[in-house]
């Protein structure tokens, strides 16, 4: 990268569980910058105790997403020259989330909506069968290939106002999990699926106002996944009669 | 919070809503476009076991429709939930439905006005 005269002004979100404050920074400008090179220069050169999260830095492990100006963001994909207002950064921890220290958010209450929604596969084979021939071609297999590219950076659950406004609401990642899995043939939880997403802050809770779609940098749809699920409830209890 | 049941209850509430609420612009259009008088729109829905069935059927989804959607904005902005939130809900659904059924008895039912 190559180094310009110019600085950006960055407003680092400091602090841990109980609080915190903005911290402002001054950052050389470079070439085809992206906003973890600027977390990541001031870390190196200028405070060393900054926490932030990331690992693979090319969009891949879903580890560095953040709040940018406003906006929920990976940032190694996200190029400084795309997300700067009057060279100014505001850089803050994921929304919706607990925070452990600085950038560094507490992803486990994510996680634990993952499982909550059924989002973990019941196999209907053993290692001993056969592997058993899916046809790309199925309805069922387009549904969840739709869905399956999530990199589970929470980016969707920060950007989601019903996580915000209910905090029970299992969330736009976990609930696209949760439809992938349904429409997977080689899963047989189906049943425990839609009684997992049936539940109190479950699918029908999200007023498909799309921020999840929007933001998603995958250009993955959790309210398309979510309307799915929401048809496939209602038809199940129709269906069942009870 | 918002769970299947209730969930279902909004949605069919709305499916029975919707070809009632164009019926009801229509006669309100053709009601003054008319230009007919209390009377004798009274005169019309009075013993009319059809309007009765009509506004009732359309009072009863809005009352369900209503209360469910409000619930939801109370817990999400209010915090509201349990049996303050429950509470609220059926208190918005009766208030609805008797305000509603006292309004289609006075409209459809025998020398109630």
């Amino acid at each position: 990268m190559t180094e310009t005269d110019k600085n950006i002004d960055v407003s680092v979100w400091r602090g841990g569980p109980s609080g915190g404050s903005f911290q402002r920074f001054e950052v050389p400008r470079q070439d085809s910058q992206t906003v973890l090179d600027v977390v990541a220069w001031i870390q190196q050169n200028d405070d060393p105790t900054l926490s932030y999260r990331f690992a693979c830095r090319v969009g891949m492990c879903g580890s560095c997403a953040m709040m940018v100006n406003g906006e929920p963001r990976w940032t190694c994909r996200t190029h400084v020259d795309k997300v700067l207002k009057n060279d100014r950064l505001e850089i803050a921890p994921l929304r919706n989330l607990p925070v452990i220290k600085d950038l560094a958010a507490d992803m486990d209450p994510f996680f634990d909506k993952w499982r909550k929604a059924g989002g973990v596969f019941h196999p209907t084979k053993s290692r001993n069968d056969p592997v058993e021939e899916i046809s790309p071609l199925e309805e069922e297999r387009q549904n969840a290939n739709a869905g399956i590219e999530c990199i589970n950076c929470g980016v969707c659950f920060a950007a989601c106002d019903v996580v915000a406004g209910n905090p029970d609401y299992l969330g736009p990642a976990a609930l696209n999990r949760a439809w992938t899995l349904l429409n997977d043939t080689r899963d047989c939880g189906s049943q425990s699926i839609l009684a997992a997403v049936s539940q109190g802050g479950g699918c029908h809770n999200c007023h498909s106002m799309g921020n999840c779609a929007h933001f998603c940098p995958n250009e993955l749809s959790p309210m398309t996944s979510i309307a799915g699920l929401k048809r496939a409830t209602a038809l199940s209890i129709l269906r069942s009669g009870s | 919070m918002l769970d299947l049941k209730l969930y279902l209850l909004q949605r069919l509430s709305a499916v029975v809503m919707a070809p009632l609420v164009l019926g009801h612009l229509a006669v309100i259009i053709i009601a003054v476009q008319n230009g007919l008088t209390s009377e004798e729109i009274l005169s019309r829905t009075q013993g009319s076991f059809g309007w009765a069935l009509f506004y009732g059927t359309f009072v009863a989804a809005v009352s369900v429709h209503a209360a469910i959607g409000l619930r939801v904005i109370v817990f999400e902005t209010l915090k509201l939930k349990g049996f303050a939130l429950n509470s609220l809900t059926w208190a918005v659904f009766l208030g609805l439905f008797l305000m509603g059924a006292r309004a289609v008895w006075a409209v459809t039912a025998v020398g109630a006005t």
